[in-house]
């Protein structure tokens, strides 16, 4: 009897593609930057959650912009679960996101620094 | 007449003249959209008169173009959240789900090495505009697979401009074969349930043999799956013709 959770969005251990530029997401390191701890209520994490990374060593904080599950209708789904990284406060570590970006981001007020530095919106 | 052996030849009646009456050939082209007809159940068929009516109110609002999966066309919506109120995309129609007004298609791109598909519900009030840019069919009814296949199939320019057709009478098939990442894809598509003829499969052949296990080739002669929508077909056509002329 399998107890894996079902395929859901991003969760603890999932595996992630940091979209902005900066160095700690391009600089090539030996394991892919995981998801540590997802901050919702339930462990799922869907466009525009905040979740714990682990890059190189290290822990931080990152937005998930886009991810391979199937949301609501007319929203897009990318062919990569794309996170940008963030400070505590909510300011982005990186200067450019050349990633299409969903316009439901807009919805929330407080990642509008995010979606100042992004470039393409889908 | 004589042959060249010397002996009399079997007669050949002469060839019947073929009429081709091109006002004939243009009134037998009738598109009608998938999610018109209705699945197999012991719904009540009032239900799909109701809803056919709904859909073909919104027809005469807002005009949705005859389509296929394998066009490419380009959606405007309204949101909220977006610069001046409506965003644009642009994709080939991968798949068309649904029925009745819950009809939906799905579009993807590949926008800055980025894979995107967008669920579009085809009566939704969001959408204000929808294009298509090029006409062309494919091999299959399902193109999926195009997750699974090198990004260079699926990128389309965001800023095409429309494809101008002369003819008003033949879609174009496109018979690409698609080159394919390497395994391991999301579906088995080389097995023969999916049927995909799209695909130029570069597995070894004892691979392909493997997979013909899962052959069924019962499924097509099974007499309780059938479902001939000819006759329906040609009520609904006729229904929906005279609606959307009024």
């Amino acid at each position: 009897v399998s107890i894996t959770g079902a395929c859901q969005a991003i969760q603890k251990l999932t595996r992630v593609r940091v979209v902005d530029n900066s160095t700690l997401g391009n600089t090539p390191y030996h394991r892919p930057p995981k998801c540590i701890h997802v901050y919702n209520k339930t462990g799922v994490g869907k466009v525009g959650d905040k979740i714990l990374l682990a890059i190189k060593g290290e822990k931080k904080k990152a937005l998930i912009v886009g991810h391979k599950m199937p949301g609501p209708s007319m929203t897009p789904r990318f062919d990569s679960n794309n996170v940008v990284l963030i400070e505590d406060n909510g300011n982005p570590v990186g200067t450019r996101i050349k990633t299409p970006i969903p316009y439901i981001l807009r919805r929330r007020g407080e990642y509008s620094k995010v979606l100042a530095i992004a470039r393409n919106f889908v | 007449r004589v042959n060249s052996d010397g002996k009399p030849a079997k007669f050949q009646p002469p060839p019947k003249p073929v009429i081709i009456d091109k006002q004939k050939q243009r009134e037998e082209r009738r598109f009608l959209s998938p999610e018109f007809i209705p699945p197999r159940g012991r719904t009540d068929p009032l239900k799909f008169y109701i809803e056919r009516k709904d859909m073909i109110q919104r027809r005469k609002v807002f005009s949705i173009p005859e389509f296929c999966v394998g066009h490419i066309l380009a959606v405007t919506t309204a949101d909220p959240y977006a610069n001046d109120k409506a965003s644009r995309f642009v994709g080939i129609c991968i798949q068309r789900g649904g029925k009745g007004l819950g009809a939906t298609f799905v579009l993807r791109n590949v926008i800055e090495d980025q894979g995107v598909e967008i669920c579009y519900e085809l009566y939704n009030p969001r959408i204000q505009a929808i294009e298509v840019l090029k006409l062309e069919k494919r091999l299959d009814d399902n193109l999926m697979y195009l997750r699974d296949a090198l990004p260079e199939y699926s990128t389309f320019d965001v800023n095409m401009k429309p494809v101008s057709r002369l003819d008003h009478e033949e879609i174009p098939v496109n018979k690409l074969q698609v080159r394919m990442k390497p395994k391991p894809w999301s579906k088995r598509w080389e097995r023969p349930k999916y049927n995909i003829k799209g695909i130029k499969f570069e597995l070894p052949g004892k691979k392909m043999k493997e997979a013909q296990k899962w052959s069924q080739p019962w499924l097509e002669f099974d007499m309780l799956r059938e479902y001939d929508t000819s006759k329906i077909e040609e009520k609904i056509w006729k229904e929906v013709s005279e609606e959307l002329k009024k």
